[in-house]
């Protein structure tokens, strides 16, 4: 799927509006514990989390990842959106929660991507 | 490598009071073995390790040095800190043993997983720690092994 239909699945909002709609995710990972999501090197291509705070971008820099989804309408500050634009992610924010959110994804293909 | 040169040497300051400047080292390291033509892979293993590096310096040893030096062999790295140390290196190294405290848990770190994270991506791993007088990581990449 591409990130406009993750944004669509999730009724989410985007809050970097000059990131590349069009591009393919195939697989994500869904993970408050920022070492957990770094211990599995496969190509990921979404991070679903509720934590928010800077090291969320670094950490999906480090994986290559290109869309980062907070969940429960936890919105990040103007900080970590210029992390993310200087990597040119996409940031997006559902009010769904983690369950749902990675079910919804699920239920429409998105799956993970450690085995 | 690409413009000749034999070596690069490349070193950071980590500071041990800030938190969210984790990871600019990994991040600029990165950014130039990527410029540098190295295999996505190895780029991937030495980032990780670095950046896991960086969380613990930042969050256990009150920050710290790091010196990486990049050949077109191999991606080695130290990191020195003067910090508390570990007293039991082996209890450490296992998945899931962690010390950190909950409000580092709260950042989304201290799943016990760092050490074993850099360990893992590396192809070779040396720590050495004195309790009180800090802790030292040479780690390296080899590039032909990516």
């Amino acid at each position: 799927m591409k990130i406009s239909d993750i944004i669509q699945i999730l009724d989410a909002q985007l809050l970097t509006p000059q990131a590349d709609l069009d591009r393919e995710v195939h697989t994500a990972c869904g993970s408050d514990m920022m070492s957990d999501v770094l211990a599995f090197v496969k190509d990921q291509s979404v991070l679903i989390t509720g934590l928010n705070n800077p090291q969320v971008v670094r950490t999906a820099d480090m994986m290559d990842m290109i869309c980062i989804v907070f969940v429960r309408g936890k919105r990040p500050d103007a900080g970590i959106l210029a992390l993310a634009n200087e990597r040119d992610m996409a940031i997006l924010c559902t009010e769904h929660t983690m369950f749902t959110a990675c079910g919804l994804l699920y239920e429409q293909g998105l799956r993970g991507g450690v085995h | 490598m690409a413009n000749g040169e034999e070596k690069i040497v490349l070193q950071y300051q980590v500071p041990g009071d800030d938190f969210t400047r984790a990871g600019e080292a990994s991040a600029d390291l990165k950014a130039r073995l990527k410029r540098l033509g190295f295999p996505a892979a190895a780029v991937r293993k030495a980032a990780i390790s670095l950046y896991e590096g960086e969380i613990n310096l930042a969050i256990h040893a009150g920050g710290g040095e790091i010196r990486v030096e990049v050949t077109p062999e191999r991606i080695e790295m130290w990191l020195d800190d003067e910090g508390p140390g570990i007293p039991d290196i082996a209890l450490a190294m296992s998945e899931g043993y962690s010390t950190a405290p909950d409000e580092v848990r709260s950042l989304g770190f201290g799943a016990g997983m760092g050490l074993p994270n850099m360990k893992k991506y590396t192809d070779s791993f040396e720590i050495t720690s004195e309790v009180g007088r800090g802790t030292h990581i040479r780690m390296a990449v080899e590039i032909g092994r990516s």
